[in-house]
């Protein structure tokens, strides 16, 4: 059955919203119709797309001005004579049609101190509790979809902002290694507060409505976060007690990696393996030649039973 | 070092539309300030209207007028004495409706009902906010919503208060009314303790749950009651005006405590 879409297609030069008539099968999804668009109607329409679900955080578009994964929007959510309007991300520069240029997400993210482990302790000696460690498990779960840092109204609207303002996906990432058990920062909360622009937020959640993985970004990172920042710059109680107990010279914490402008490398570029330490020690070769478990004998009976 | 692309001068999408919302994303923010405002209007009228917040006959006390501070406190309605004169402008509650108010406003629900509702900084989103410049609450005086922790310290206080007005109501028999007033103040509790700031200090702040096993329980269960704050905010302002419009009801005489024991 053929439905009515409308594409924007253009580039940073201009551009226009396109109408287009296409079949919609059972099942099927907004990124399919575009792909049935390049396929039958504009050869040229441009797209960013990898998994096709909702994993690699590719196909971020904004459907019926909604920012949405175009993978993870079933057809079968919008009525059959609906027209549905395709748009690239507001918030960032367009490339051509629904491509972007999403590098202020890149440039933020390497602006965010990295995990910083305690001195003394190599990868592989790393240990921690699951109950310290599962707040910070949920927002491992990012994407980087970037629909939050399009949503967000702070930059979305106010372009001038980009400047101070990292953004929800920085954000969790900064609560994220602020609750790390073993990130020996102690200067998170203010970096957060001076240099990422945490007081932009005024926690209206709509990163948190638009998040496909559904990540509780404001109550439990950007909040909490908040929270910690009152704790070292507006809690009087605290700076008092930090005063009078001489608490309020916070040990510096070595800068891993940061070089001269403070921004961090990229570790892949300075690690001799791809990927960043790896946790089982960096001086393991693979495969281990110390086998650490034994497999059981046949017929033997198992553990469990 | 590696660097990503970068493309100076490069624009947004031209897109004529303000928005491409297709749904009615106004409604959320329409009903919020009709429901806020009524709310507030109510609130405002009953303080200042001096009258009708006790019933002597069984201990009711509404939570607008609590604790009665002012000289014209009726009998049996002050608790802590009347240390503040009778002026109009005064309310019987004046040391702690200031910390009440403030405690919802720097509330982290309520923030994001009146940014969106009242200062459309968004309205919806992905809707443009309706400012031209916009500082969030980096400066004076939205800086200041910082101090809702200590607002929520004094709330804490005051829910106090209010649990032992619905205590003394006890003292009396037991009627409706007796279970309005201890509906309310358990709302006010759920309220109060569900709060972003509470669950901070229950456990929040803490880098390592396992080194505090007592804490980690309390925040669990400050986590689970905070998940429903919105809601709990929303349900305290209907418990909070029920009680006050019953209690007003009483005393005004319009309609007799439906008494289970007297």
């Amino acid at each position: 059955m053929s439905r009515h879409f409308r594409v924007w297609r253009g580039d940073s030069s201009g551009g226009e919203i396109r109408d287009y008539d296409v079949d919609v099968n059972d099942g099927e999804v907004v990124l399919d119709i575009i792909h049935r668009i390049q396929a039958t109607q504009a050869p040229d329409l441009a797209c960013r797309w990898n998994c096709k679900a909702g994993k690699c955080g590719s196909c971020s578009m904004e459907i019926n001005g909604k920012p949405r994964l175009g993978c993870m929007t079933r057809m079968s959510t919008f009525e059959e004579s609906e027209t549905v309007t395709i748009t690239p991300l507001r918030a960032f520069p367009v490339i051509r049609d629904l491509v972007t240029d999403v590098s202020f997400n890149y440039t933020k993210a390497r602006e965010t101190p990295a995990f910083s482990p305690p001195e003394g302790l190599a990868p592989g000696e790393y240990r921690m509790q699951q109950i310290d460690v599962e707040r910070s498990q949920e927002f491992r779960k990012c994407i980087e979809c970037f629909l939050c840092q399009n949503t967000c109204h702070v930059v979305r609207d106010h372009e001038e902002n980009k400047e101070a303002f990292s953004g929800p996906r920085s954000f969790i990432r900064a609560a994220e290694l602020d609750m790390h058990p073993l990130d020996a920062r102690s200067d998170r909360k203010e970096y957060a507060q001076a240099h990422q622009g945490l007081g932009y937020c005024n926690i209206t959640k709509c990163c948190s409505e638009v998040c496909p993985e559904h990540i509780k970004i404001t109550d439990n990172a950007i909040i909490p976060l908040k929270e910690r920042v009152v704790d070292r710059r507006y809690d009087p109680l605290v700076w008092l007690g930090r005063k009078i107990f001489r608490r309020d010279q916070l040990a510096e914490a070595p800068q891993v990696g940061a070089g001269p402008d403070a921004h961090l490398d990229v570790g892949e570029m300075l690690s001799t393996q791809s990927g960043g330490p790896s946790p089982f020690g960096d001086d393991q070769t693979f495969p281990l030649t110390e086998i650490t478990y034994q497999h059981p004998a046949p017929g033997s009976p198992s553990r469990d039973s | 070092m590696t660097t990503t692309v970068s493309r100076p001068g490069a624009k947004r999408a031209a897109i004529a539309a303000r928005t491409l919302r297709t749904d009615r994303w106004w409604l959320a923010p329409l009903i919020t300030f009709a429901g806020l405002s009524a709310w507030v209007l109510y609130a405002t009228v009953r303080v200042f209207m001096h009258k009708w917040y006790y019933v002597p006959d069984f201990h009711y006390l509404t939570p607008f007028y609590s604790p009665c501070l002012t000289d014209r406190c009726v009998e049996g309605s002050a608790e802590f004495g009347t240390p503040l004169p009778s002026f109009w402008l005064i309310p019987e509650a004046a040391f702690t409706l200031p910390f009440l108010l403030l405690f919802r406003l720097t509330c982290y629900y309520y923030r994001k009902a009146y940014y969106r509702a009242f200062w459309l900084s968004p309205p919806a989103c992905a809707v443009p906010d309706a400012h031209a410049k916009y500082t969030g609450e980096t400066r004076f005086p939205l800086v200041f919503q910082n101090l809702h922790r200590y607002a929520f310290y004094a709330a804490t206080i005051i829910s106090v208060i209010n649990t032992w007005d619905a205590i003394r109501s006890f003292g009396t028999g037991f009627g409706l009314g007796n279970v309005i007033l201890t509906a309310n103040v358990v709302m006010l509790w759920a309220y109060t303790l569900s709060c972003h700031s509470c669950r901070h200090i229950a456990g929040g702040r803490l880098k390592h749950f396992s080194k505090h096993p007592v804490r980690y329980r309390f925040w669990t269960f400050v986590s689970k009651l905070n998940a429903r704050h919105m809601l709990l905010a929303w349900v305290t302002l209907g418990t909070l005006a029920l009680t006050d419009f019953y209690v007003m009801a009483l005393a005004a005489g319009w309609w007799p405590d439906l008494r289970f024991i007297s």
